[in-house]
């Protein structure tokens, strides 16, 4: 059951709130449950033909010679669809947005670059026929060397994978081959630091798996544009994607689409909406491309794999002085969004807490795998994975709480970011101590105290180790800065700590123990904070 | 070379043409056009397009339509009754039991089968019964809770 907290932001709602903590019907749902709603697939055309795409079998590969005489000649098909038959055949998303060079063809023309490479389109009277005129095409191929792993790729030697980006990173501002972080004296603080400790972290490609798999139906209108039907959870992206591809003004493409069978990030990327206009065009019928099963698995862009080293520099009393995060975003072999991912990701260094000195350097790399995407969060999630769980260990290694290890070096109002922006109504510590409470985990007073307001609860610095809590073996003594100790992390058994003092009971909703700097009304030391209602707190 | 095949769908005789090796997705969708039923994987692993053939739930994707002459088949767009709709349609509104919606016809079609033949479902034969059916956006909790009441309102009208 949901609980709504009248008390915080008391004396700035207005209560006569009428959707906000009331269900609310979606105004969609009595189509899904009809099976009325009507997705890209539901719009029906009498003389509808289908595209079917040839794809690459090969990571890596030059294409010596394609033949497809035969497959032009086959039943039902209308019309084979060539690399040089796409009116601009080289496109990178970003590009609607200045950023980033154009480096992915629509149909590969010389070189296939990850398996699943669209190479040629069969248009036909059904896809059947369309399938069975694919296996007539003759390719040959000169297969190349091919890299799977981001460190390798950027190793010298390391076979170059996007002709755009022969160094396969993405270049930043015609420039840098990465984004880079540097705050601080990040080698001096590791020096200082009486525990200094490095760990990996990795996180493979995640398909989306939307049980619609991406597609678009293209059909010629009575005055000359184009109507889109498509699975897009992007459409004014897609039309202006579409529309550049074809060489054609975005008014003549008319997209219809709002209602996407699952997305997640994975529908962004208008994989089939160039091809399936282009295809309209030029057999002048409506076309269908919609990927099988098994392209939207092989073909469609997933979440990128992340490889990320992270190493702290942390006191015994619990600061964190140092961190250096180096990342590595496995593109696949074409830029689409992973270069955006790793703006994000290097934003994001070194996550919710104040660190004197900080270093980032995060990577966009190509490789010979299938090419990224968007999804939930991506550019941020695998990191805050990283730095959480060396904020265990980090919280492990010094013998401390490791929520009163995160409220300690949580950032705070008017601190300094490791990007030089002022923090602004930060909100950690309140979060950690309102699921402290609700989860019954016990927190020193001065930690209960504490507030994300500059000058209010219980100052950062000065706090002990809670030596209570201290595993049964010593914190690893101070590494010289030359050769930093790695620890190694193991969680403390159970039976390996001191019992843990009786969390203190609750305090009763109807009589809160506010903090001494809570505003009144409060149980939870949170400050006012409202964005929402215009009224900024500082 | 087409053949003729007749069947009950929705309760109304249906006869069509379809190619040797048609399935009965397909057939539904392209040859009568009903559009409720959906295409997920096209190879029988994620139960979007299921529906009821004789009462049992089955995967059309990788049902022969020639093997359905003569059967009754019961797909999402039959659930409604002119204005009101299912038990399962309303369970699944009120519990906000659809995100994409692109599962749902799948889902109601395998929940309706269950209680066809239990009215009165455990939770673990409600999870039985979808374990066959991929939501992407994962809210089976939802549409567990959806069918257990719309099972409810069963018991209430028994």
């Amino acid at each position: 059951m949901l609980e709504f907290r009248k008390d915080i932001f008391a004396d700035e709602r207005d209560d006569n709130l009428h959707e906000i903590g009331q269900p609310t019907q979606r105004q969609d749902m009595l189509g899904h449950v009809t099976g009325t709603s009507p997705y890209y697939d539901d719009h029906r055309f009498g003389n509808l033909l289908h595209l079917k795409i040839l794809r690459s079998p090969h990571a890596h590969a030059r294409i010596r010679s394609i033949d497809d005489s035969a497959a032009a000649r086959a039943p039902g098909v209308k019309r084979i669809i060539r690399a040089a038959d796409v009116p601009v055949n080289l496109n990178t998303l970003l590009s609607l947005i200045q950023f980033g060079k154009d480096d992915e063809p629509s149909l590969a023309a010389d070189v296939v670059r990850y398996k699943g490479e669209p190479i040629l389109g069969i248009v036909a009277t059904s896809e059947r026929a369309a399938l069975e005129a694919m296996a007539l095409v003759r390719i040959s191929y000169d297969q190349l060397p091919a890299v799977f792993d981001v460190e390798e790729a950027l190793k010298p030697g390391a076979p170059s994978v996007n002709a755009t980006y022969p160094k396969n990173t993405f270049e930043y501002y015609n420039k840098y081959d990465h984004q880079k972080l540097r705050y601080g004296d990040v080698e001096a603080g590791f020096a200082q630091a009486d525990v200094v400790f490095e760990d990996r972290y990795q996180m493979s490609p995640i398909e989306h798996a939307p049980t619609e798999t991406n597609g678009s139906i293209a059909v010629p209108d009575t005055n000359g544009r184009f109507i889109v039907y498509t699975s897009t959870q992007a459409l004014f992206f897609s039309l202006d994607t579409s529309a550049k591809i074809n060489a054609v003004p975005s008014n003549q493409l008319h997209f219809i689409g709002g209602t996407v069978g699952g997305g997640f990030g994975g529908k962004v990327d208008t994989l089939t909406e160039p091809l399936s206009i282009l295809a309209a065009r030029l057999v002048g019928a409506p076309v269908r491309y919609r990927f099988s099963r098994h392209e939207e698995m092989q073909f469609g862009s997933p979440r990128g794999g992340e490889r990320i080293y992270v190493k702290d520099g942390i006191m015994r009393d619990g600061r964190i002085i140092a961190r250096s995060v180096r990342a590595y975003f496995d593109s696949g072999a074409y830029t689409r969004l992973s270069s955006y991912a790793v703006v994000k990701c290097a934003a994001h260094i070194p996550g919710p807490y104040t660190i004197p000195n900080v270093s980032g350097d995060v990577y966009c790399v190509f490789t010979n795998r299938t090419p990224a995407t968007a999804m939930r969060g991506f550019g941020v999630t695998a990191l805050d994975f990283a730095l959480e769980c060396q904020m265990d260990k980090g919280a492990t290694a010094i013998g401390m709480d490791p929520l009163e290890y995160r409220i300690l070096n949580a950032y705070r109002d008017g601190d300094m970011k490791a990007h030089r922006r002022e923090a602004k109504n930060t909100a950690l510590i309140e979060c950690a101590q309102v699921a402290a409470e609700k989860a019954n985990w016990p927190l020193r007073e001065e930690f209960r105290r504490m507030s994300s307001r500059k000058g209010e609860g219980t100052a950062r610095p000065g706090i002990a180790p809670d030596r209570s809590r201290a595993p049964a073996v010593p914190a690893p003594a101070r590494a010289p800065a030359a050769a930093p100790q790695r620890i190694s992390y193991e969680r403390p058994t159970p039976a390996a700590l001191p019992p843990r003092p009786a969390p203190p009971a609750p305090p009763p909703r109807s009589a809160p123990l506010p903090p001494a700097t809570a505003p009144a009304g409060s149980t939870h030391g949170a400050p006012r904070f409202s964005s929402v209602f215009g009224t900024r707190r500082r | 070379m087409k053949t003729p095949i007749q069947f009950l769908l929705n309760g109304e005789e249906v006869a069509t043409f379809v190619e040797s090796g048609a399935n009965l997705l397909d057939t539904l969708r392209e040859a009568v056009g009903d559009l409720s039923v959906k295409g997920g994987c096209w190879q029988g692993t994620c139960g979007t397009c299921t529906v009821l053939v004789d009462g049992s739930p089955r995967l059309s994707c990788l049902t022969l339509a020639e093997s359905c002459a003569g059967r009754a088949i019961e797909t999402t767009a039959g659930l409604r009754r002119g204005p009101d709709l299912h038990p399962l349609q309303s369970a699944f509104m009120e519990r906000f039991a659809a995100q994409c919606g692109y599962c749902t016809p799948g889902m109601l079609m395998a929940a309706k089968a269950l209680l066809d033949k239990n009215p009165n479902p455990t939770r673990e034969n409600v999870v039985d019964a979808i374990s066959g059916n991929v939501c992407r956006c994962t809210g089976y909790e939802p549409i567990i809770n959806a069918v257990l009441d719309a099972a409810g309102g069963n018991s209430r009208r028994a």
